[in-house]
This record gives structure tokens, sequence and C-alpha cells, in this order.
């Protein structure tokens, strides 16, 4: 039978599993939304507020179910928004697949209205795009598309489909059953020789210690990585992607490691004698100093993609393979380390190095607001952050059990990430408590996504960590600039002083009121000033079965400790201010 | 130091434009890069030098192994691979220099392929130290216009 381009698109991505899209309709797209209108028993569509909402959205839909996210927008600034969204997804290997609509076959290359290069501009943050210039070739873009998000290290892939070959007719009746790609084979199975190398290096090492990231989760290893950790006996610490990888709360979890990792985790891995990379790529925010990065250690480094083995590090056995198969593999060659000594230093540094902050029953701490989060979920909740002072808190004060908990913008750093990723882990875990850890400056940044809540009643619980500063960038500033706080504060008023050093009585009043604004939204709001109040908001707010705004007016000038400075060896940390 | 990789991609729009974004993108410096279709319409083979060290040169070979449209890698440096410059040179070629340059042409196994009053145009192919060659010798005569390709390159048969 003859199909539709638009027919055979929403067929092709039934056909791969997809249940949610989330975008923004448009010119060159009318037409794909127009075959959407009759799907609505099979796909549900997410109007979102900003393409990039959508492209986050889709992401945390991904990163919360392991499925492939779908994100759909228009030519021109439709796909420009989706832009940043795209590149978040790849810098975290994160499956999407994001639909652009493209001016008809005809006029591409006219500069015509709302044209771009969309294939050109996303050349640098797709793991592969298409232009669609033939309605023929869509079933197999579309196959080939799922297939290339989902398998090796994933990634997003864009297609770009003309606004004519959507309306143009062709024969469809199902997708290809096969991908024939020649130039892709991504390697799954370790190398035998090098796992068994492998092995007889963690057998023999005195100090090891394994460094897990992302690739376990995305994998899904982490029965594998807790059976190599409770075979072996050897210490994990996680990066901010690898979170949740392992249980934090385990007696031989070191917890984050890296710049605002935890002392314990840091040291142990700077007085390693092995360090086994599992699906982590050793990111300048990990290794601080490359030279001085476990300067004792060899390095074992897993990883589904040669390209990040050697990248940063040299490496003395590099395994490439999948994770997972990895590590079944490894089980069978290793045994109960020889390591009671090293295991009882680190569970003392763990013991003498826990990490702190000042209590306060007058301000509002942002750690204690995570404390008590964590307490009122059970530690259940999914949690996303956007990016800044209180996604490191939410890495170090939120304790993450099972993978797929945290969603957190770790490559790219995106601002404005979490409220919609948040939204797209809401919806396809609609039984889950998820909760956004914000900060003032982050959430203004895709705060239009309250109109999506609000609409389709998502259960999104937004906790702001209301400095009134862009807090990261102004913890910098106080600790290597001076503190001259320049163009950090958020409040400043044409008022103000020219040059200020800090909050005080004289601050106007924080623009906005979130309160009032979740009001105009519709959504329930509170603001929070007293430490007395945090526990009883939090748990009123948790009960509320709609999205729900909490405004925490927290500490001015709290600072994320522990802190390696910015080209530092990660084992020579700032635990507290000096101001 | 330079290095030669010949690459078999995928021959449609766009492969060329996501290399040299690739390049770019890694901040690898190419010193050269040519392509053309093969006997088979579905690929074209690229010849890419690279100016760069021995770790530069092992991520480009695994960000090109990584791109979904390129098919093989082949890194033929220090491989003593087959390679070929072309070079088209536009020579002033007054009267009194004309047989003289013609004499350096014989000498370069080059050929005249276009001639006029005012000057001579010279096709030069081979390795490029040979392009390079009679490019330093016709200088002084005075080149007008040149042109050359850059490398392609192919590996050897026989390893000998």
């Amino acid at each position: 039978m003859k199909r539709t381009g638009s027919e055979i698109l929403i067929n092709g991505l039934i056909e791969e599993g997809t249940d949610t899209i989330f975008g923004i309709p448009g010119g060159s797209v009318i037409a794909i939304f127009d075959t959407l209108f009759d799907y609505s028993a099979k796909i549900k569509f997410y109007l979102m507020r900003h393409e990039q909402a959508a492209a986050h959205a889709a992401d945390g839909y991904s990163r919360s179910t392991g499925r492939v996210g779908v994100c759909m927008a228009t030519s021109g600034p439709g796909a420009t928004n989706l832009v940043t969204g795209i590149a978040t997804a790849y810098m975290d290997s994160i499956p999407m697949v994001a639909i652009t609509g493209q001016v008809a076959t005809k006029m591409i290359g006219n500069d015509a209205f709302q044209e771009v290069n969309t294939t050109g501009i996303t050349y640098a943050v797709t793991k592969h795009n298409y232009l669609v210039k033939d309605v023929r070739d869509l079933p197999r873009v579309i196959k080939e598309a799922f297939y290339l998000a989902k398998t090796g290290r994933p990634g997003p892939v864009l297609i770009d489909i003309p606004s004519d070959i959507s309306k143009a007719q062709t024969e469809f009746k199902k997708l290809p059953e096969k991908v024939n790609i020649r130039g892709y084979n991504p390697t799954y199975e370790g190398n035998i020789k090098q796992i068994q190398q492998a092995a007889k290096m963690i057998m023999e090492a005195k100090k090891p210690v394994i460094y897990a990231g992302g690739g376990v989760i995305l994998s899904g290893a982490d029965k594998e990585l807790k059976s190599l950790v409770e075979k072996t006996g050897i210490p994990v610490t996680m990066t901010l992607l690898g979170l949740g990888g392992f249980p934090s709360l385990h007696p031989l979890s070191l917890e984050m490691l890296g710049m605002h990792g935890t002392k314990y985790a840091n040291i142990a891995v700077s007085d390693s004698d092995l360090v086994i990379s599992i699906g982590a790529r050793f990111d300048d925010r990990v290794t601080g100093k490359l030279d001085e990065f476990a300067p004792h250690a060899k390095i074992i480094h897993i990883d589904i993609d040669p390209s990040s083995i050697g990248k940063s590090v040299d490496v003395d056995m590099p395994i490439v393979g999948d994770v997972k198969l990895v590590l079944k593999e490894l089980l069978k060659y290793v045994s109960k380390c020889d390591i009671k000594e090293w295991v009882a230093y680190v569970k003392d540094i763990k013991k003498k190095y826990p990490l702190s902050y000042t209590k306060s029953e007058k301000v509002i701490k942002p750690q204690y607001v995570l404390e008590q989060l964590y307490d009122l979920t059970k530690g259940e909740a999914i949690i996303c952050t956007e990016v800044g002072q209180h996604q490191m808190w939410a890495a170090q004060y939120y304790k993450y059990a099972r993978t797929r908990q945290l969603l957190s913008s770790g490559g790219l750093g995106t601002m404005g990430y979490g409220f919609p990723a948040a939204i797209g882990a809401a919806v396809a875990n609609p039984q889950a408590t998820v909760v956004d850890i914000a900060g003032d400056g982050s959430i203004q940044m895709n705060i239009q996504e309250l109109a999506t809540v609000s609409n389709y009643q998502i259960p999104v619980k937004v906790v702001i960590m209301n400095n009134m500063y862009l807090g990261m960038v102004r913890q910098w500033q106080q600790l290597f600039f001076k503190k001259r706080y320049s163009f950090t504060c958020l409040g400043r008023h044409k008022d103000c002083s020219p040059i200020c050093h800090g909050p005080g009585s004289h601050c106007p009043d924080m623009v906005p009121d979130f309160e009032q604004l979740a009001k105009a939204y519709n959504v329930k709001g509170y603001t929070i000033k007293n430490p007395k109040d945090v526990r009883g908001v939090l748990k009123e707010a948790l009960a509320i079965k709609g999205p729900v705004i909490m405004d925490f007016r927290v500490d001015q000038e709290e600072n994320v400790f522990p802190m390696v400075p910015a080209g530092q060896p990660i084992n020579k940390m700032l635990e507290h201010s000096v101001t | 130091m330079e290095y030669t990789i010949s690459t078999l991609v995928e021959n449609h729009a766009g492969v060329l434009a996501r290399l040299a974004q690739l390049f770019s993108a890694r901040g690898f410096n190419i010193v050269s890069l040519t392509v053309a279709e093969t006997d088979d319409p579905t690929m074209s083979r690229m010849t890419i030098v690279v100016e760069g060290d021995e770790k530069v040169m092992e991520q480009v070979k695994k960000q090109l192994n990584k791109s979904i449209d390129v098919v093989k890698v082949y890194d033929l440096t220090g491989k003593n691979p087959l390679v070929r410059e072309l070079c088209i040179l536009k020579v002033k070629a007054t009267p009194t220099h004309r047989s003289e340059i013609i004499e350096i042409v014989d000498i370069y196994h080059a050929s005249i392929i276009d001639v006029s009053h005012q000057d001579v145009t010279i096709e030069a192919t081979g390795e490029t130290s040979k392009v390079l060659g009679i490019i330093k010798l016709l200088k002084p005569y005075g080149i007008k216009e040149i042109v050359r390709t850059g490398k392609v390159a192919l590996a050897r048969s026989l390893n000998i």
C-alpha cells in the first residue's frame, strides 16, 4: 500500500517502540503532526514550550528508562533550539532520535524561510545524522537511526525530513528487518587474552580501586559490577554519571571522585597501584591535573569506544568491549584479592574524612535540604539536576542505590537540563517520585516548562536552592578572584553599587518570586526561609499529586566542598572557605 | 611529523563535510586531502595527510573509524606506500628561456600541455619531492599560476 512519508515515519517510530514524543510543531513538520493527530492512542505527544526542553525531556525519558528518547521540531529555529539538548545527550552518550522538519527539497540552499543547514550544524553533536531526500529511503533511515542510537556507544541521531518528503508517497509495509551499515561494527566481546591479563593485574595489585562511569549504567552492568566488587573486595569510586552504578552506601563504596568528589575517593585513587576504569573516560573534572592522576597506578581501561582509550591517560591494559560482557568474562578469572591492609586504610580514611558542612539553625543549608529529601523519599526518588553548586550537592548528599536514579548533564554541563529532563523521567515513570534539584539561575533557563507540567499535570517536584547567585561561578570568584562577584548576582539592581563583594541587608528582593510565578502557571509554590520549615514543606510537597515548586532561600555564600581547584592534582583539595 | 592515511568512505552527500568537521573539531591539522569515487560507485577513497605526533595520529585513526561513513582506514605511514602528486604550473616563457624550460621539463619527465606566446603550462606528476624539485627549478623563470592535488597514495602489494 502507498503511504506518505509522515505515515511511514509515525508507523516506523511505533515499530521501534516509541510511545512518547516531546516537541513543538511548525511549518515544515505540519504534515507529520497531522498524521500524529490520528495516532494518539499509540504515541503520546507532549507539547513543550521550547525545543531545547523537548530534547532534554527526550533525554530524561531515555536516561530514566534506557529506551530511545524521541523529540521533534520544525526547521530553522526549531532545529537550532534542539541543538543544546542534542549536544547534552551526545556528551553523555544518551540514545536519542531527534526528528526535524526541513524546507522542501527544491528550496534547500535557497535561504528559504526557516531554513538552516541542520545536518551541517549537528555533525559535531550527533553520533550520526541524515537528510532524507527520497521518501523511499525513509524506512531504512528510521531503522538505522534507532539502531545507531542504542547500539555501541549510544548517542543521539538526527533525521532531517524536508516538507515535501513527508507528503510524498511510496510503497510501505514495515521497516526493513535488518540494518546493514558497513562502516559500523562495534566491538562487544572483549579480547579474552587482555581480559585474562587484566585479571592477573587485579590479583597482583596491592592497592586496587575501581573507577566506574556512565558506561556501567548504559550497559546495564550494575549487577556484574557488584559481583566483581563482592568477589574481589576492591573499593569502588564513581563519576557523576556513574552514580547509581554501585550502591553509594555499600561499605566498599567511596562515592564520587574528582573536582567535588569525596576526600576519601580522591585519596584512594591517588594512593592506588591499580585503577580499573569501567565505562569511564578520564574527564578533566575527574582527573584534575593529568600528570599527577593516580601517579603510582597501572591502569586497566574497559570501554566500548576505542577512541576513549588512550585519549587522556596512557593505559596499561586496554579492553575494548561492552562493559557488561567484559565484566562477565572477567569474573571468571578473579577471586578474593589479598588487600586487607588497603581496604582497612580506605575504610579508615572514609571514617576520618566524611562529607561535612556547617549546620545552622538560622539559615537553610542546601545540604540539609538534600538530607531531608533523601530521608523523606527513602532514597527512592529519581533525582534530576540542573548544573552548578546544587548539582554537586545533589551528587554528594543524596545517596543513590540503583541505576538510572540520577539524571544530570555531566559532559556538557547544561544549565536548564534538569526541569525538562524531570518531565521526561516523570512521564516515563508514572509511579516514581521525580525531583528536580535546581539553582535559581538554572531553573530560569527553562522556566517556561511550568506551563507543560501544569497543563499535563506532570508531578515534578522542583527544589530550588535559591542563593540569588550563579553560585558555582560565584564560588570560584570567591576562592580564586578575590571575591570580585562580577555579574554572578541574580538580584543585582540598577541601584546597586558598582562593586559589590557580597550579600547583605542592602540587597534588593529576589526576582522572580518563584511562589508567585508558580501561581501564575497554576502550580503550587512554596517559599521557605526558615530551616525549621524545611522538612515540613518537603513532606507536604511530596504528598501533592501534581507539580510543585519549592523556593528554598539558602545560605547565599555556601560553597561546595571538598573542591579540587582546576588544574590541581585531585589529592590537593580545599575543604573549607578561605575567606 | 606527517602521516599518510588512506580511507574508504561512503560516497554520498555530506561525507566530506562531516569528516572535515571531525578534523577541525578535534584540532587535527590537515596537510592535504584528496577524494574521488572508486571503481565501486558507492565508495570513495580519501587520502589524508596529517601533521602531528603519534598520539594525535592514534586519535585521528580512532575518530575516523568511529565515523559511520568511514568503511575502512589504512595507515600508510612508514610503509613505503606508492605516493603520487600532480602539479600544473603556468610558467613565464620568453623566447630566450623557452628551451631551458623544455630541458627541465624533459629531465623531470613532465610534459607541456599548453603553450602561448608568453608562457607554457606544464604537468608534473610524481612523488612530492619530485614536484617540489621542478617547482624550485622553474621558479626563477616566473611561475604565474600553480595548482597541486596533494598526495594520493596506495599500499604496495609486495612488501620487499
